[in-house]
């Protein structure tokens, strides 16, 4: 838990300028999930502890918006459009194919760390379709076979050549 | 005082005040919306839409959160409404599991009801796809089936704003929601207080008490084991009602009857162990106040409270009377000076308690609670599950005679019978320490002051020449404000009783579940508490101090309130607990 002292320092100082202000609880679990990129068991814990509200009440607002992830995300975040338009053109199979290559199911985190795999709403590409974006960049008109190749070039260099 | 709204609701004219809501206005045009989330004062937020109603809005309206409004024209009954409603139902059933043959709550769940009323004739009107949720059994008190949970909330609402406790809550979203205690926690992670208010408030099966009835059947049954059993007060104001009898009947001779008739070997009253508690709980009040001790001293009959106390206001632990609750008192007396007056072995006997709680049930577990290794208490069972056990018997309950409790624990006075309604045990306590203190006779044994079913409640008592402040909390909700109270230092009051359940044992949650609709009509916590208040008046005796077996038990074994072997076998101690224990 490297630097999260001083993360938890931040939050603490974010609780106590929203404490005692009406639904505080959306600004305070918003500003923790931008300082420690998530909102995870004990970063719910200090925030319920702090705002004066029950853990119940904290899990329940962060599981029902999905903004909020309760565990760390991936160095890189690969989402796989599922919308009308790209569902169609076959998406299912392109979150099928990065769930083989990576080892993870959808909604999971590589165990360096690495990649976060997630299903999206429609993406706004649909003139593209198949879609996905990882961290912002967008592949379109995707087939399987192509998902190893892209993969690829987010690996460490050491590895690709592996 | 403001001035009257006049509004037509299905043709018929009604006056009601501002502030109304349109559901509770109908109920004065003699018209009963359905409804199935909601619970009164505690659970008004129009989620599951039943008690919808056409006002002339763009849209059907819910009518318990609907103001009503002057010259506002309802209807509460078309085609339209009838057939909103079913879908509702059609909806709710597509998803819920429909074990109702089996079900604990068959012919006492209102989603089965309201189905019944409003003509869903079709089960399986919407068949699709169902979460299969584990059951939660793990916690010694509360069963969680959240495959028959309908999402009204009435649980989560008891548990967070009447109790303050809060360990449960909607998670997740839309198809996903489920109504569970944080990160996948267990009910016994969390920490739960075991009161149980969300099982009497759960409209369906989906909350229900951890059984033990098989357990206690396998005892009676062992020819080596010597069954005692003991009902608590509050159970003999409400077990009738599951017999049909109407709501604050006492059957207190025909529970006696009942539990002799089932083949316990011995039938005592934790009525005789209340007063028992009143004799060590007033002397040790009287020790604090001439001593110099931690005041004010608080109450510690309840269990729910206790945990409530040792996970949230630890700080408070010195104030809780080391007395042990009733029943556990009982456990204790029945394993040692029982168990010598009648030649058994303490390792043969088993004592049941039938309590109105599933606090109780936890409460009995605890390690502290037992002497040379032998646990106090070897099975709790709740009012409901003793219903349940008489059923089983094919007991005639209704029509049994009257029987009497076994001597030598069965004696009980006035003061025992009222421990289990709010401010029972303080007025209980009252005329024992009035008369102890002042060395005159107590006159007028009732203390109205510390009567009635207000959350808290305050009094001045003039014992001999002193002003006594007391309170009376019940709710641990309320229990918090009270404790607000006491930390703010403006009341030097000097003893506090404190339940865990609104209205005390009478409403605990292992009593008779009481529809959401019934109690729009009537508080079962005022007609319950009647019941006992009743036997109260008609006892010859009705201070603790009076009761010639607890005399002879100080005689006999021992000594006095307070003793060496007093404090051995009666008084306990607490422990600061965390919030989350995985």
């Amino acid at each position: 838990m490297e630097g999260s002292k001083e993360k938890f320092e931040q939050l603490r100082a974010l609780i106590e300028s929203h404490k005692d202000q009406p639904g505080a609880l959306m600004p305070v679990l918003q500003g923790a999930q931008g300082i420690f990129g998530c909102v995870s068991e004990d970063v719910q814990k200090f925030i319920a502890d702090g705002l004066g509200v029950t853990l119940s009440e904290v899990y329940g607002v962060a599981t029902f918006y999905s903004q909020f992830s309760l565990h760390p995300k991936g160095e890189y975040l690969i989402s796989v459009c599922l919308g009308t338009a790209c569902y169609v053109k076959g998406s299912q199979s392109i979150l099928d194919k990065l769930s083989e290559v990576l080892h993870i199911p959808v909604g999971g985190t590589t165990p360096d760390g690495r990649f976060t795999l997630e299903a999206t709403r429609c993406l706004g590409a649909c003139g593209l379709a198949p879609v996905m974006m990882i961290n912002g960049e967008v592949y379109g008109r995707l087939t399987p076979d192509q998902v190893p190749g892209i993969i690829a070039k987010y690996q460490p260099a050491s590895e690709a050549q592996a | 005082m403001d001035k009257l709204l006049t509004l037509t609701i299905d043709g018929v004219e009604v006056q009601v005040p501002q502030g109304t809501t349109v559901l509770e206005a109908a109920r004065q045009a003699g018209i009963r919306i359905p409804t199935l989330c909601f619970l009164k004062g505690i659970n008004e937020i129009g989620a599951c839409r039943m008690c919808v109603v056409d006002s002339g809005a763009r849209s059907l309206q819910a009518s318990c959160v609907l103001p009503a409004a002057d010259g506002m024209k309802v209807k509460t009954n078309t085609p339209e409404i009838r057939k909103y409603r079913q879908n509702i139902l059609k909806l709710t059933l597509s998803t819920h599991a429909r074990k109702c043959l089996s079900c604990i709550r068959s012919q006492n769940c209102e989603l089965q009801a309201l189905c019944r009323e409003l003509g869903v004739d079709e089960e399986e009107a919407y068949e699709g796809v169902r979460t299969e949720y584990t059951i939660d059994d793990l916690s010694p008190s509360i069963v969680r089936d959240n495959n028959k949970c309908v999402l009204c909330r009435r649980c989560v609402s008891v548990c967070a704003h009447v109790q303050n406790v809060g360990v449960i809550g909607p998670v997740h979203r839309g198809f996903k929601t489920a109504i569970e205690s944080p990160w996948e926690m267990k009910l016994s992670e969390m920490s739960c207080i075991n009161c149980g208010q969300c099982i009497v408030n759960c409209p369906v099966g989906a909350l229900y008490e951890k059984d033990e009835t098989k357990a206690v059947w396998d005892l009676i049954r062992d020819p080596s084991k010597h069954v005692v059993v003991q009902p608590a007060p509050a159970v003999r104001a409400a077990l009738g009602e599951e017999f049909g009898l109407p709501m604050g009947t006492s059957v207190t001779g025909k529970m006696a009857t009942a539990l002799r008739r089932l083949g316990f070997d011995q039938v005592f009253d934790t009525d005789f162990a209340a007063d028992l508690t009143i004799m060590e709980e007033a002397n040790e009040l009287v020790e604090r106040i001439t001593n110099g001790g931690v005041l004010p001293m608080m109450t510690s009959c309840s269990p729910g409270w206790i945990k409530y106390c040792e996970t949230y206001h630890p700080d408070f632990l010195p104030n809780l009377s080391s007395c042990k609750s009733p029943h556990e008192m009982m456990g204790a007396v029945v394993k040692t000076y029982y168990a010598q007056k009648k030649g058994l072995d303490p390792k043969d006997i088993a004592v049941v308690s039938v309590m109105p709680c599933t606090a109780k049930k936890f409460e009995a577990d605890r390690p502290e609670l037992s002497h040379d290794s032998l646990a106090d208490v070897d099975a709790v069972i709740t009012t409901r599950e003793l219903a349940r056990m008489i059923k089983e018997a094919g007991i005639d309950f209704v029509n049994l005679p009257d029987g009497d409790f076994d001597s030598l624990c069965g004696e009980s006075t006035g003061a025992g019978v009222i421990f289990g309604a709010t401010g029972g045990v303080m007025e209980a306590a009252l005329r024992t320490a009035y008369e102890t203190i002042t060395g005159k006779v107590l006159e007028d044994v009732e203390f109205h002051q510390v009567r009635g079913v207000e959350g808290i409640k305050e009094a001045s008592i003039r014992i001999g020449d002193q002003d006594v402040l007391v309170a009376v909390a019940s709710g641990t909700g309320n229990a918090t404000k009270l404790l607000e109270r006491v930390k703010s230092g403006e009341k030097p009051y000097a003893f506090i009783e404190i339940m865990a359940c609104p209205g005390g044992c009478v409403n605990g949650g292992g009593q008779p579940i009481v529809s959401a609709r019934t109690k729009m009509d009537c508080d079962i916590r005022v007609e319950r508490a009647k019941a006992l208040y009743g036997e109260d008046r008609d006892k010859p005796l009705r201070k603790s101090h009076e009761n010639e077996e607890i005399k002879q038990l100080y005689r006999d074994f021992l000594e006095k309130p307070g003793s060496h072997k007093a404090h051995e076998l009666l008084h306990t101690h607490y422990q600061a607990r965390d919030l989350y224990n995985r």
